[in-house]
């Protein structure tokens, strides 16, 4: 983290959505706690990823930044402006700087849309005339993503799944956006597409200097795009830290237990050590008191049942490497890293 | 395969299954051909539309016969399943061979509780009386880990949580203890610690049972994990066989060396770009000529006189290893000491 303000400044960010029940007056009857309480930066051109399993609260994070859902507290400011409940029409020069990607390339592409007639929406919409006209634009667009200019005119069902990506990006990158929040962008598709589409956006990232929240399941996509990466679980941010001390130096149990879990194609001789975590992620109606993840963690004791463990960059921990446990894992517990990690080198 | 047996417990031999459309006949699979022994689990891996579902699912019987035309031989245990009478096949199914789908939720039915639906097939095949039934159920249930198995029984799907309904597809599955087991993508829909520990409950039940089990799936890592031997699909017929540990550790066939190259690591390298297949997969309604992969391999113009595009690689397999690949195993030697050369750089 740098000293200057960061891009996206996001502190005790919150949101509860309500459960409506009762009869013959529908009241609320509880909330559910999808986000609880996150703090976290992202500066300029910095890439950061967002992962966990279902329902911990990613992709809810994700829709609040960009503020498609309202915030239930916290705070959230883009330079330092304050958005967390800004009105759509202060929200309008802003939108055009905050960009999204979705998982689906079958479901966010309007079928009855030509690809010119969707990436130039967006600049449609913020009334933007670029020099040489909107239609040359998309066609450079087209360009940075890989496609061929000449589809213009084309549907999106003329088009593979990886393509249709390519064609939301290019539409994210419409309006030269600072920040792009890709949510879940390619795990709709085959392997060797993913591949494709993860080196687009790396390079998108580097070219163009835009700062990405990378919201994924996959651990090993994640460490692949993002220089600094949390994990959450259950609403709450467990573990946020550079890439390399994540991966290489895991504090927390859960972030230990998730890298364990990861099939890695390779061979080894001498097996993995794995963590099995028992039973299933507990429902965020009614969340455990104290660790949310004490009833899966294999060394909760009555204090982790009391006092929910402050996220703070815990002994033995970098800078900006911050853990929320009371009883954050060692390095002498962390297996030694493998070293066969390509086929080719065994051949 | 190391069989003790004459004849391996189940053999597909040069299965073709077309379907017609209106558009023209599908190819989905194009002579396909493996074997499977008692107690071993067969990893198929390969990517969407290539035909792995339609071949398991040809395995059942479980194809429309009315748009689906069906090929070569199809041998469980010295039966042959292809042209088997529907009521030869029901007695099969969910007795001898049965099936795990990926999407739980989509393959229980709503409206019956979980005790009868893993009950209706015991009672099918053996006859027991409805009580026999439950209590096979919860025993059932209590195998596969699901916790306080008499109470939830009576549960429906919807109050089980994903990795729970997986638990209790894999229950039914097994019910009547089948010799072998096919699952389509059990895990793809899970959590990577659920998928740990659904994968290792399968392991547990098939060491106890002895079942064999055909594993698909499009994640190598997986693959790794579960399977004792590998085959690799691409536009309906095998490119590469072996032993797991000989296909991820000296891969022969270029799409092999895509698929291992387009997967990040959690140790690789992190700022070099991941090596993808260009292109996409090809429709099986117009296949390509000759090798089907050679539109989008980086080896076909290594290859002489440009047989990859007009002539077919047979695959030939030797003591359970082998490829359908014209390049020469020198090329291909020679390529992966490149590659590592330029790895270590």
């Amino acid at each position: 983290m740098s000293s200057t303000s960061p891009l996206l400044d996001v502190s005790g960010l919150t949101k509860h959505f309500p459960i409506k029940g009762g009869f013959p007056i529908r009241r609320t009857v509880g909330a559910v706690q999808a986000v609880d309480g996150l703090d976290f930066q992202v500066a300029e051109g910095e890439s950061l990823g967002l992962v966990g399993e279902s329902g911990c609260g990613k992709s809810t994070t994700g829709r609040l930044i960009t503020r498609l859902l309202e915030p239930t507290g916290g705070t959230i400011s883009y330079r330092g402006q304050d958005i967390t409940h800004a009105s759509r029409r202060q929200l309008a020069p802003i939108r055009s700087e905050i960009q999204m990607i979705f998982q689906d390339p079958y479901a966010s592409l309007n079928p009855r849309q030509t690809v010119g007639k969707i990436i130039s929406g967006p600049m449609e919409i913020n009334n933007i005339n670029p020099a040489g006209g909107r239609e040359k634009r998309v066609r450079e667009l087209l360009e940075i993503v890989g496609l061929n200019p000449e589809h213009y005119n084309r549907f999106p069902h003329e088009f593979s799944g990886g393509q249709r990506q390519r064609i939301g990006v290019a539409r994210a990158l419409a309006l030269e956006p600072k920040l792009i929040v890709a949510d879940e962008p390619v795990s709709a598709l085959d392997v060797s597409i993913q591949a494709q589409v993860v080196n687009l956006l790396q390079q998108v990232q580097k070219d163009l200097g835009i700062a990405f929240v990378f919201i994924a399941h996959d651990l090993a996509i994640v460490r692949h795009f993002s220089q600094r990466v949390a994990v959450m679980y259950l609403g709450k941010i467990v573990e946020i830290a550079d890439r390399d001390d994540l991966y290489g130096n895991p504090r927390h149990p859960y972030t230990r237990a998730l890298l364990s879990a990861v099939p890695e194609a390779t061979v080894d001789d001498t097996p993995r050590e794995r963590i099995r975590l028992e039973g299933d992620v507990p429902s965020p109606i009614s969340p455990p008191s104290g660790c949310r993840f004490r009833t899966r963690c294999w060394k909760a004791t009555e204090k982790c049942a009391s006092e929910a463990p402050p996220l703070v960059q815990v002994e033995g921990n970098k800078a900006g490497h911050l853990t929320a446990c009371h009883f954050p894992e060692t390095q002498e517990t962390v297996p030694a890293p493998r070293l066969s990690k390509d086929p080719e080198t065994a051949a | 395969m190391t069989s003790t047996d004459q004849q391996p417990f189940l053999s597909v031999k040069d299965l073709k299954v077309h379907f017609s459309t209106e558009d023209g006949i599908v190819k989905a699979v194009d002579g396909l051909s493996f074997d499977l022994a008692r107690g071993k689990t067969l990893g198929i891996v390969g990517e969407s539309g290539s035909g792995k579902s339609v071949t398991n699912l040809t395995i059942l019987g479980l194809h429309n016969p009315d748009s689906t035309e069906v090929e070569g031989s199809i041998t469980l245990d010295g039966q042959e399943l292809n042209g088997a009478s529907e009521s030869t096949l029901e007695k099969l199914r969910g007795n001898k061979m049965a099936m795990i789908f990926q999407d739980a939720l989509a393959s229980l039915s709503p409206y019956h509780t979980i005790g009868r639906q893993i009950g209706e097939t015991y009672r099918k095949h053996t006859g027991a009386s409805k009580q026999e039934a439950r209590v096979r159920a919860i025993e059932m249930l209590r195998r596969v880990g699901i916790p306080q198995p008499d109470r939830r029984v009576d549960d429906y799907p919807h109050q089980f949580s994903g990795g729970m309904r997986q638990r209790a597809m894999i229950a039914m599955a097994l019910v009547c203890d089948p010799e072998l087991l096919i699952a389509d993508e059990p895990t793809t829909a899970l959590d990577v610690t659920v998928q740990a520990q659904i994968m290792d409950l399968l392991k547990d039940l098939q060491q106890e049972f002895g079942t064999s089990i055909i594993f698909i799936t499009h994640d190598l890592g997986v693959i790794a994990d579960i399977a004792d031997d590998v085959l690799v699909m691409y536009g309906g017929r095998c490119v590469e066989r072996g032993p797991k540990e000989e296909v991820l550790r000296t891969p022969q066939h270029p799409y092999t060396w895509g698929l291992l190259g387009s997967m990040p690591t959690l140790d690789g390298p992190v700022d070099v770009p991941l090596t993808p297949i260009p292109g996409s997969p090809p429709s099986l309604l117009n296949p390509p000529s000759g090798c089907r992969f050679h539109p989008r391999c980086a080896f076909a113009n290594k290859v002489d006189g440009n047989r990859c595009a007009t002539e077919s690689p047979v695959l030939e397999i030797v003591d359970g290893r082998g490829n359908a690949c014209h390049l020469t195993d020198e090329q291909r030697r020679e390529f992966l000491a490149d590659l590592a050369a330029s790895k270590a750089n």
